[in-house]
C-alpha cells in the first residue's frame, strides 16, 4: 500500500468522526496555538528592543575616563581627564582587525537660534568617523570633512528634532545659526533615529567637528573628551576588543601593573545580556507549558485512537483478510494519528498567528511571526501523532484476523 | 492439485486438557471444483475455512495452495497469500460501511502495488457489473439489501483475480430468494473456472456444489460421493 493511499485511507477515517475528529485535535490545536502566538509576541518584543540596541551604533564599545583622584578627593565616573582624541586615533590604527570606526565625543550644550526661533540642545563634537560608529546616515546635507576637523570650522549638522524647530518648514542646508551667539553654518541633517533603549531623544543633538566643539564652546586647553566611541567589525568580537582596547590604554596612560585602570568600558553585550537571559527564561516557562498542553493533547488522540481501534476491529479483520500485513495496518494507524494530530498542528498555527496579530493591534505590540517557529510547531505536532499514535496502531497491528472477523 | 492438505492436526490446549480441532486431516481440491464443506459446530469445519484460507496456521501437517507450501509462514507472509491467492466471502458480508460499492471491491488492490488506480476503478466496475451492480457504484453497504451487500463482497473476492473463493455460509445472512441468487451467482463463478469452497450447514444450499465434505470431530467422514449418503440418510 502507498503512502498516498495510506494517507487517503486516514483522511477519511478522520472526516467520517468529524466532531470527535476535532475535540480530539483540540488539545493539540490550543498548545500549538499558545505557542505560536506567545513566541510572535516575544519575538515581536525581543526584535524590538534590539532594534532599539542597534540604534545606538554598530557593535558598539564605549571608554569613559576614569575618576579623577586628586588628593585623596575622588571625582565619579567620566570626571578625568586623561582620556583624549589621539587615544581613539591610536585605538583605530593599532586595532584596525578588530575596529571599524572611533569617534571621540566631547559634550557640551546651548541654545541655539536661528531667526525668531530658539532651541535648548546638547551639542556633540565628534570626528568623521561619527555616523559609521553610529551607523547613522544623512537625511540631506553632507556630513563635514577631515579639512573641517583638522581647522575646527564652525559647522555643524542637526538632528531632527532640532531642524523641526528651529527651521519649521525650512529646508536648514545652507542656513546659519547661532550657537552661543557664534555662527555655525549647516551642512545637513541626520535621518529620524527615535528615541534610544532609555527614552530619550535622539533627534534632539547638534553635530560638530569636536576640534570645534573643544576650541569654540569649551575654549578649553585640554586635550580630553568625554567618551571614545568604538565600533567594532563584528560583535563577537567584543570580549577580545575590550582587551586589547584596555592593554593599548593602559600603555598609552603609562600606568604600572598594580595600578587600576583610569578608564571603563562599557559595551552593548551587557544589555543584550539581560534581554537574552530573560528570553532564555520566558523560553524555558514557554517550552514547559507548551508541552504540559501537547502532552495532554497526545494522549487525548491515544485515548481516541484505542476506541477507534477497538471500534473498527471487524474493518482491521477484514483488511487483514484481504491481504492487510501487520505492517499495513501498523502503518494505517500511525497515520491517522499523525493527520490528526498534524491537522490540529496546522489549525493551531493559523490561531496562533490570529490570536497574536490581535493581540498585537490592541496592545499595539509588535509581532515577529518566524517561519522557523511555524516549522518547528508543524513538525513537533507530527511527530506528537507518531509517538501517541504509535502504541494503539501496535495493537491494531497485533489483532488476530480470526477474532476480529467474529468480533460483535 | 490446487489445494493439498497432509495429515493435518490442530490442537487447541486448555491447561490439562486438548483439543484435535482437526486430528490428521488430508484432503485435495482442484483448480476449478465446487467443494461444499459441511458439519455440525464444533466438527472443526471453521477451523478448516481459517487454515484454508491463510488466517489460521495448523500444529502440524502440510499445506500445498497452488504450489506453495504456506503452512510454516509468516503472518506477513501469509497476508501476501490471501491478497493474491483467494478471496473472501463471509457470512456477514464485511464491507466497509460509508464506504461506496466501488471502494468495497478495490480493496484488496489496496495491499497490493501492482495495479494503477484508474485500472483499479475500471476493474472494479467491470467486475460489479459481472454480479449485476453495475448501477450501484456508488452505493453504501447500507444503501444496498443483504443480497447485494453480498454481491458486493462476491465482486471483491475477485479483485485481485484469485484462484481460489472462500466462502463462509454465505447465504446465512440471506432470504430464500437472494440465497438462490448468491448460490446461481457461485455457479456461474465455477462455470467460469474459479474454484470454491465454501461452509455451510443447509442442505439446498450444499446441493449448488458438484462435491460435498462432511466433517465430524476434526475429521472428514464422507469425502467422495457424498451426495448419495446424504440422500440415504
Amino acid at each position: 500500500m502507498n503512502l498516498w493511499m495510506i494517507f487517503k485511507v486516514a483522511l477519511r477515517a478522520i472526516s467520517r468522526n468529524k466532531t470527535r475528529s476535532l475535540l480530539t485535535a483540540l488539545g493539540i490545536i490550543v498548545g500549538i496555538a499558545a505557542v505560536i502566538a506567545v513566541v510572535a509576541i516575544g519575538q515581536g518584543a525581543q526584535t524590538m528592543m534590539m532594534t532599539q540596541i542597534n540604534s545606538m551604533g554598530n557593535n558598539l564599545i564605549m571608554v569613559f575616563p576614569g575618576s579623577q583622584n586628586q588628593g585623596g578627593v575622588r571625582g565619579g565616573t567620566g570626571s578625568g581627564q586623561n582620556l583624549t582624541a589621539e587615544d581613539g586615533e591610536a585605538i583605530a590604527r593599532d586595532l584596525q582587525h578588530l575596529v571599524r570606526a572611533v569617534t571621540p565625543l566631547i559634550r557640551s550644550g546651548g541654545q541655539a537660534i536661528y531667526q525668531e526661533n530658539n532651541w535648548s540642545t546638547q551639542i556633540q563634537g565628534v570626528s568623521i568617523e561619527f555616523p559609521e560608529v553610529r551607523n547613522w546616515e544623512m537625511a540631506s546635507g553632507t556630513f563635514f570633512t577631515a579639512a573641517d576637523q583638522r581647522a575646527g570650522s564652525r559647522v555643524c549638522i542637526i538632528g531632527q528634532t532640532v531642524a523641526d524647530n528651529l527651521f519649521p518648514g525650512d529646508d536648514p542646508t545652507g542656513k546659519s545659526l547661532r550657537i552661543r551667539n557664534m555662527p555655525f553654518r549647516v551642512l545637513g541633517v541626520m535621518v529620524r533615529k527615535g528615541s534610544n533603549s532609555m527614552g530619550s531623544d535622539q533627534d534632539d543633538t547638534i553635530i560638530a567637528p569636536f576640534t570645534t566643539v573643544r576650541r569654540v564652546l569649551q575654549n578649553t586647553i585640554f586635550n580630553n573628551v568625554n567618551m571614545l566611541l568604538i565600533s567594532l567589525y563584528s560583535l563577537d568580537d567584543i570580549p577580545v576588543a575590550k582587551e586589547e582596547i584596555s592593554k593599548l590604554l593602559r600603555q598609552r596612560h603609562k600606568l604600572s601593573n598594580n595600578t587600576d585602570n583610569d578608564f571603563t568600558t562599557i559595551d552593548m553585550t551587557e544589555i543584550t545580556n539581560t534581554i537574552g537571559s530573560i528570553t532564555k527564561l520566558m523560553t524555558i516557562l514557554l517550552t514547559t507549558v507548551a508541552s504540559i498542553s501537547l502532552l495532554v493533547g497526545g494522549i487525548g488522540i491515544m485515548n481516541i485512537m484505542l476506541v477507534s481501534v477497538t471500534e473498527r476491529t471487524r474493518e482491521i479483520g477484514l483488511r487483514m483478510a484481504v491481504g492487510a500485513t501487520p505492517s499495513d495496518i501498523l502503518l494505517q494507524f500511525i497515520t491517522e494519528a499523525m493527520t490528526l494530530s498534524t491537522v490540529g498542528g496546522l489549525i493551531g498555527v493559523a490561531l496562533g498567528i490570529f490570536g497574536a496579530r490581535t493581540v498585537g493591534q490592541i496592545q499595539e505590540w509588535p509581532i515577529l511571526v518566524t517561519e522557523s517557529s511555524v516549522v518547528v510547531a508543524f513538525l513537533f505536532s507530527a511527530a506528537i501523532g507518531v509517538f501517541f499514535g504509535f502504541y494503539p496502531a501496535l495493537r491494531a497491528s497485533r489483532l488476530n484476523p480470526i477474532d476480529c472477523l467474529r468480533y460483535e | 492439485m490446487l489445494i493439498d492438505i497432509r495429515n493435518m492436526f490442530k490442537i487447541y490446549r486448555m491447561g490439562d486438557t486438548s483439543v484435535n480441532a482437526l486430528d490428521g486431516v488430508s484432503l485435495t481440491i482442484a483448480a476449478g471444483e465446487f467443494v461444499a464443506i459441511m458439519g455440525a459446530s464444533g466438527s472443526g469445519k471453521s477451523t478448516m475455512l481459517n487454515i484454508l484460507g491463510c488466517l489460521d496456521t495448523p500444529t502440524t501437517g502440510s499445506y500445498l495452495l497452488d504450489g506453495i507450501e504456506v503452512s510454516g509462514m509468516s503472518r506477513a507472509q501469509r497476508a501476501r497469500i490471501r491478497n493474491q491467492k483467494l478471496g473472501f466471502v463471509f457470512q456477514n458480508f464485511n464491507l466497509l460501511s460509508r464506504t461506496n460499492a466501488l471502494e468495497n471491491v478495490e480493496l484488496p488492490t489496496y495491499y497490493d502495488g501492482k495495479i494503477s488506480g484508474r485500472n483499479r476503478k475500471k476493474r472494479a466496475a467491470d467486475l460489479l457489473e459481472r454480479v449485476g451492480l453495475g448501477s450501484r457504484l456508488d452505493h453504501t453497504p447500507a444503501q444496498l439489501s443483504g443480497g447485494q451487500q453480498q454481491r458486493v463482497a462476491i465482486a471483491r473476492a475477485l479483485m485481485n483475480n484469485p484462484p481460489v473463493i472462500l466462502a463462509d455460509e454465505p447465504t446465512g445472512n440471506l432470504d430464500s430468494h437472494s440465497s438462490t441468487e448468491i448460490m446461481a451467482l457461485f455457479t456461474q463463478l465455477n462455470r467460469d473456472g474459479i474454484t470454491i469452497v465454501m461452509v455451510t450447514h443447509e442442505e439446498d444450499i450444499a446441493a449448488f456444489a458438484k462435491r460435498r465434505i462432511v466433517m465430524r470431530d476434526g475429521l472428514i467422514v464422507t469425502a467422495h460421493e457424498a451426495i448419495k449418503e446424504d440422500t440415504a440418510r
